[in-house]
């Protein structure tokens, strides 16, 4: 039991900061921060799976939510009839000029010795096959997006249930890292980093521009939900009961009968919105906890012993006959595709998708700071980390206006000083951030819960 | 079949942005390659010390013009770029000795170093959000054209204007001024070629009597120099937005990789080989032909390789195919 005491009043506090925040915001307000914070703890533990176990250091984050994202779209949404007979087989074509072209290269690159005959051949088959891919793409694009704009204008999904695509999202993520793995995991670890980075941003910058995928920067809204809906709540009979029955105290005091069925009526609304996020809640906290199942028993099994001694001396696994190749290629797979459920997650939070709201700054940068924060290579560190980064990020300005009103309170209202400095109270949370970021790793590099090696 | 003015158009649209863009690219670049050869770390707070520095040269520029102090015909930014260098060294030198200086001394990681860099990153962006606020400001003034498309068009009687703006020529002219006297530093004289040796091998250069503190100094101190210039002249050519200084970042280290990290001269080069790569790619060659090839031959699509939209993507593209075939860099990289 002492051994997690830290863990447990870590944990306490977050819990306390959260609850402070339903009594003293509104309990709407605590259960979003808890589920941003849960979908950031899923993001963290992607992360940490690369960096704690394996030292990777993958900056790509932000390509692997936004897929998770596009998974939500790809699956959920009901497929568009008309966009799919104006341009559905030319796109079908389009893919498997693809596999042709892969498995064309693949077969060259295996069969034919090292030599520049070979490069010439692989580049033609990519020039012709990018030729090919447009003429035949080019009019089915226009096609499909024209069909109806505004509303549509792109090919649609499959129409099956939400939470299928977070399960979609993690194998779409871990198809790219796989790609990625392959081309940059030989890099040293800082090349790593940049070239994650950037690679990360041409998925994005794919997802944003190709509008007959998911609409682009059009955004795809109202997306399916594996929750009730607040206005379906508030009409069905057992709901409205069990609001009164929760408030039947407060309601008693009211005498009059028409008032009683407009406080009720309030009250309803609000319930109906605190019902909906916690049974979201429910739902990220039950992937979690299976996540976090998975990943513990993983870092304690012989598997995760192997990861440790590759990561501490490479060369020493190596010589005791462990494939670092494979071994980096897997591990940045899994980490990936953990990252891409909790894009699925985060979208499917949101009901709606938006390619043009995935920046590096938020997407990666912010992420490994909460890595860093909860302590790299302990998987309740690193959703801790998630939890404790993700409430100073929304909570920032406010604490960051109460800061200035405090310092600034001799000044007159007037003062363009104290006027400034509130209107940017919202970039305060960088500064919190970096910060933060800088004095842990100063003073505390392995984060506030370390990672514990426990000998067996 | 008319050459001339197809190499007119060429020259408008694609080679004179080109080379402006490259010179920006280029001084970002080299200021990333320094500190990796000299610091051995990835600067990831690169975008947002450009972005720094231009901001005390946008807020001196608005304070010069309220008391009427100007160039002429040239941007009054070009006279408060001194100043903005001096506070952005000072404020280098503080992070140094606060943040970075720790870690050296630890002898720690790259890494780590990178990840400390990625909280001055935030640091820093903070700052100049509370200072600045993050709009878009322009501030440009004096001449804004050095030769405009109908005055061309008259004077050669071609069918193709030539367009080229102040700014433009200014960033090319100015980055081969820095650039060259860099070189002249770093080759001929006895500080540049102790920098150098101390990027080559730090333990030889200890023990040959080089003074390490001295070289870090100097680093910043050219970093400074760099990162101001190159930010001041991206911001005169477009405008001066925070958020945009940090999406350079990406492509300031792609040049950097791609003409070999930690090798100025390769960066230098990287900048154009990225910005000539990122235009040309995206640029709708349709006029062009229009004009080279026989009539009968006319194209009717724009001949465009791949959309504007995918710019960024390009120079990342190119980066990964290099990183590919050439871990190193087009030119060695990894000594200075």
């Amino acid at each position: 039991m002492k051994k997690y005491l830290n863990i447990i009043a870590a944990y306490s506090i977050m819990l306390v900061l959260i609850i402070l925040v339903g009594i003293f915001q509104s309990w709407a307000i605590a259960l979003s921060i808890f589920n941003y914070c849960m979908i950031s703890a899923v993001m963290t533990m992607g992360a940490n799976i690369q960096w704690g176990y394996a030292g990777l250091i993958n900056f790509g984050i932000m390509g692997y939510t936004a897929l998770g994202g596009l998974a939500v779209v790809l699956v959920s949404v009901a497929p568009v009839p008309e966009a799919w007979k104006v341009g559905g087989l030319n796109m079908m074509i389009c893919v498997l000029v693809i596999v042709g072209m892969v498995f064309s290269i693949r077969y060259i690159l295996k069969r034919i010795q090292k030599s520049k005959q070979r490069n010439y051949l692989v580049a033609a088959i990519i020039i012709i096959g990018l030729i090919l891919l447009r003429v035949i793409s080019g009019p089915a694009i226009e096609n499909i997006e024209a069909v109806e704009p505004a509303k549509t204008g792109f090919l649609g999904g499959l129409g099956m249930p939400v939470l299928f695509s977070w399960i979609v999202g993690a194998l779409l993520a871990g198809g790219l890292a796989y790609i990625i793995g392959k081309i940059a995991l030989g890099l040293r670890a800082d090349y790593l980093a940049i070239a994650t980075l950037l690679i990360a941003e041409i998925v994005v910058s794919v997802i944003k521009h190709e509008d007959w995928l998911a609409r682009g920067v059009k955004n795809v809204i109202g997306l399916k939900r594996p929750v009730p809906y607040e206005i379906d709540l508030q009409s069905t009979p057992w709901f409205i009961n069990l609001v009164e029955k929760f408030n039947s105290g407060k309601l008693n005091l009211i005498n009059s009968v028409t008032e009683k069925q407009d406080v009720l009526k309030q009250l309803v609304i609000d319930a109906s919105s605190v019902y909906v996020k916690l049974c979201m809640a429910g739902l990220f906290l039950s992937v979690v906890v299976v996540l976090l199942i998975i990943t513990q028993k993983a870092l304690y099994s012989p598997w995760g012993r192997k990861m440790r001694a590759i990561r501490d001396n490479e060369e020493a696994a190596s010589a005791m006959g462990k494939n670092i190749v494979k071994e980096h290629l897997l591990i940045f797979i899994l980490g990936s595709a953990v990252v891409g459920i909790a894009g699925a997650m985060m979208v499917t939070n949101d009901g709606l998708f938006t390619p043009g709201s995935y920046r590096p700054m938020r997407y990666t940068f912010v992420i490994w700071v909460m890595v860093i924060v909860g302590g790299t290579g302990n998987n309740f560190g690193a959703i801790l980390g998630g939890f404790v980064v993700w409430f100073l990020w929304v909570q920032a300005a406010p604490i960051a206006l109460f800061l200035i009103n405090l310092f600034t309170s001799y000044l007159p209202e007037t003062n363009a000083l104290k006027i400034h400095l509130i209107e940017s109270a919202p970039y305060f949370r960088f500064l919190m951030i970096g910060i933060g970021l800088l004095v842990i790793m100063r003073y505390r590099p392995q984060g506030i819960l370390p990672e514990k090696i426990i000998k067996q | 079949m008319d050459f001339l003015n197809a190499f007119i158009l060429l020259l408008n649209y694609t080679i004179i942005p080109a080379l402006t863009y490259g010179s920006q690219l280029a001084l970002g670049a080299i200021f990333v390659t320094l500190i990796y050869g000299v610091l051995r770390f990835a600067n990831f707070a690169t975008g947002d010390m450009m972005s720094f520095g231009t901001m005390f040269a946008v807020l001196l520029t608005y304070y010069f013009q309220s008391l009427g102090i100007s160039l002429g015909v040239l941007p009054t930014a070009l006279l408060t770029i001194p100043f903005a260098i001096v506070v952005m060294i000072l404020y280098m030198l503080m992070i140094d000795k606060f943040v970075f200086s720790y870690y050296r001394i630890k002898k720690s990681p790259p890494v780590q170093l990178a990840m400390v860099s990625v909280g001055v990153m935030f640091v820093t962006q903070a700052i100049i959000r509370i200072i600045i606020g993050p709009f878009d400001r322009r501030f440009f003034d004096g001449e804004k054209f050095i030769l405009k498309a109908i005055e061309f068009k008259e004077r050669t009687g071609l069918n193709e204007g030539l367009t080229i703006k102040s700014t433009q020529l200014i960033t090319i002219i100015v980055t081969l001024i820095v650039v060259s006297i860099m070189f002249w530093f770093l080759n001929k004289t006895k500080t540049g070629t102790s920098m150098r040796a101390y990027s080559d091998n730090e333990d030889l250069a200890l023990l040959s009597g080089i003074d390490p503190k001295r070289v870090v100094m100097l680093t910043w101190i050219i970093a400074g120099v760099l990162a101001t210039i190159g930010g001041v002249l991206y911001g005169l050519d477009k405008s001066y937005k925070p958020f945009v200084y940090f999406n350079n970042m990406l492509p300031i280290f792609a040049a950097a990789i791609v003409g070999g990290i930690g090798n100025p001269f390769g960066a230098f080069l990287g900048g154009y080989v990225v910005a000539f790569g990122e235009i040309f790619i995206t640029y709708a060659y349709k006029k062009f032909f229009t004009y080279i090839l026989p009539e009968a031959l006319e194209p009717d699509s724009l001949i465009q390789l791949l959309s504007t939209d995918y710019k960024f993507a390009v120079s990342f593209s190119i980066l990964v195919i290099v990183l590919l075939f050439r871990p190193s860099g087009i030119f060695k990289g990894k000594t200075l």
